[in-house]
């Protein structure tokens, strides 16, 4: 960082094409093809590379510690004033399991995830495919209906949500809950989706309809199989989002229809009475479940990629 | 679907007529298939809205506008404005400055880069909750870090790190970098090096490189990340009541609306706390916007 002569990786072949044209953080530009950066190099320790990773190395250290405290706590006997808990046990799991009747949390966790999942789907790939292949009058205020539940914070919109589902008596079931999940994952199914049917070529669907193919027979055998890779990434982020969403589902769920993460902060939000190795216990339980989902995830979809599809 | 006003045969010309002409201005039965996903956020997500806006003009007591008076004549209401910015705005400009430098080193190839990218997107997994105890744990007066800093003869008593203002700005860096991280990185990732390496070429240092090559290019996709960093910085609720001091410095506005709403049942205050919440995120996400449509849009690698 310190000499001009500090290298840079040569490009190993053309730059994918360049012009990503719409901004957004969906991006929407085709998938350039991959440039590959063929050649692994050393680290050039520089000063500012020294410093970068310095404050890199002390972040991850300190967030590995606060991961390993909770840890070391669910499984800690007793842990007061030492580096290490006084003994090791595992029954915080068997408590919180029984205390907060997890089973149950668990089941409508998985009941709530999965019906937003397959509803968004359905409601936002036909959208998203609507609003990838035409430009029609309007399309900017339809964009903007799909974005602003993005952009708008949960609580925002959460408390009109839930006060309006307590009028109509649905706040506290299920569905309610899966209502209010729906109004984030709608936009982010249709973002998600838009770019993948950015890059199918509408002339394959032309080429199909001039061999005499029908709608259904378009859709079963050309686009549905072109699309299922970008269904399946939209779902998993969907599901791992509404796993994780706190506010919505807090603000509108009822003693029965709480998940998992509203279980937890329950649970926090009313100690006192409860041990802290139980609740740790239960953030590890939630934490481990993330951890699976977002790494099948990963296998599907790279990161990176959702937002700017491009040469990495 | 696509293609069906082509397939139909034409029965009436006028009718025919107007067809085309619609199709060509994009209007077909394609159209329908946003129908079902946008009656259902005009119906989960305007309608109460709206129904929150005229129940905020409601209130029980003062008129029309007595709940918004009321928010902005109580002091320690209208300070949750104040607390909800001091806490977003440096956890976004952490996050995202950090982000900048460690996204610049990680753009190259290495040994071990893929394991350096999933445990830099471990921390998505964590959850408010174990985040916050962990924090309560680890940065607390008994926790490793106050023991180390002991044992280092760094401070004599333990630093108060959580109960308060900085424990929540610890919790957003934590949830808020990995996320900042991944977004700059992908916007890095789609400049070409080539086009720093020609300015070396030219002579460019690397802070000549880096202020008139890269970092124009990079600034549009800077401010969506910042954008979207502080949304999710702004909407602090969970850690804000868990590892802060939520009757004090870190009484955010989410926490505002949500004891008005939830906790009092005053639904016209909490419906006015949320309007004023979204105006105000409204506002900074379309100052940020107004000042990336002025910035540089082009096609020489760099992401718009």
């Amino acid at each position: 960082m310190s000499t001009p002569t500090e290298s840079l990786p040569e490009p190993a072949g053309p730059a994918g094409p360049p012009g990503l044209a719409e901004p957004g953080p969906a991006g929407s530009g085709l998938p350039a093809p991959g440039l590959a950066a063929d050649r692994p190099r050393h680290l050039a320790l520089r000063p500012g590379t020294w410093l970068t990773w310095a404050v890199l190395a002390f972040f991850l250290l300190n967030l590995a510690g606060v991961i390993a405290s909770v840890l070391l706590n669910s499984f800690g006997s007793r842990w007061f004033d030492s580096w290490l808990p006084g003994g090791w046990t595992s029954h915080w799991y068997t408590d919180a399991w029984k205390e907060f009747s997890l089973g149950h949390v668990l089941g409508v966790t998985l009941e709530v995830t999965l019906l937003v999942v397959a509803i968004s789907l359905a409601l936002g790939v036909p959208a998203a495919y609507a609003l990838a292949r035409r430009d029609f009058p309007g399309k900017k205020a339809l964009n903007l209906l799909f974005i602003l539940p993005i952009l708008v914070p949960p609580i925002a919109y959460g408390i009109p949500l839930a006060t309006m589902l307590y009028k109509v008596h649905l706040a506290g079931t299920l569905t309610g809950v899966i209502l209010a999940n729906l109004v984030p994952s709608i936009p982010f199914v249709v973002f998600t989706m838009t770019p993948f049917i950015e890059q199918i070529d509408p002339r394959i669907e032309a080429a199909a309809r001039v061999c005499g193919a029908r709608t259904h027979t378009v859709l079963g055998r050309i686009l549905g199989p072109l699309l299922l890779p970008g269904m399946l990434a939209a779902g998993i982020l969907v599901l791992v989002r509404t796993f994780g969403m706190f506010e919505l589902t807090f603000l509108t769920s009822g003693p029965s229809s709480q998940t998992l993460v509203v279980t937890l902060f329950s649970a926090v939000n009313s100690a006192g009475i409860r041990s802290t190795q139980s609740i740790d216990a239960m953030a590890v339980v939630y934490t481990g479940s993330m951890a699976v989902l977002l790494l099948i995830a990963l296998r599907f979809v790279n990161p990176t990629q959702l937002v700017a599809r491009s040469a990495d | 679907m696509t293609a069906a006003t082509t397939t139909t045969p034409p029965t009436a010309p006028p009718r025919l007529a107007l067809r085309h002409r619609l199709a060509e201005r994009g209007v077909d039965r394609t159209l329908l298939l946003v129908l079902p996903g946008a009656l259902a956020l005009i119906a989960l997500f305007c309608y109460p809205f709206l129904y929150g806006l005229q129940l905020s003009f409601q209130p029980t007591a003062g008129g029309v506008f007595g709940a918004y008076r009321s928010f902005f004549s109580d002091p320690f209401s209208r300070k949750s404005i104040w607390a909800t910015f001091s806490l977003a705005i440096p956890a976004s400009v952490i996050n995202v400055g950090v982000s900048i430098p460690i996204s610049y080193r990680m753009r190259r190839d290495f040994r071990g880069k893929r394991i350096m990218l999933a445990v830099l997107v471990v921390p998505i997994t964590l959850g408010t909750v174990l985040t916050a105890e962990g924090i309560l744990e680890f940065f607390g007066p008994a926790g490793w870090f106050n023991r180390t800093l002991h044992l280092l003869g760094l401070a004599a008593s333990p630093m108060k790190l959580t109960m308060n203002y900085t424990g929540v700005l610890l919790s957003l860096i934590i949830s808020g970098f990995p996320f900042a991280y991944l977004l700059t990185h992908s916007y890095l990732s789609g400049i070409h090096p080539s086009l720093e390496k020609a300015a070396a070429t030219l002579g460019a240092g690397w802070w000549q490189r880096f202020r008139y090559v890269t970092l124009p290019l990079l600034l549009p996709g800077l401010l969506t990340t910042f954008s979207l960093t502080f949304v999710m910085a702004f909407a602090v609720f969970p850690s804000a009541l868990m590892v802060g001091d939520p009757d004090g410095r870190t009484h955010v506005i989410s926490i505002e609306a949500y004891e008005a709403a939830l906790e009092r049942f005053d639904y016209a205050q909490g419906c006015a706390d949320a309007m004023i919440m979204t105006v105000l995120m409204l506002a900074v996400i379309g100052a940020l916007a107004a000042a990336r449509s002025r910035m540089y849009r082009g096609a020489t690698g760099g992401k718009g």
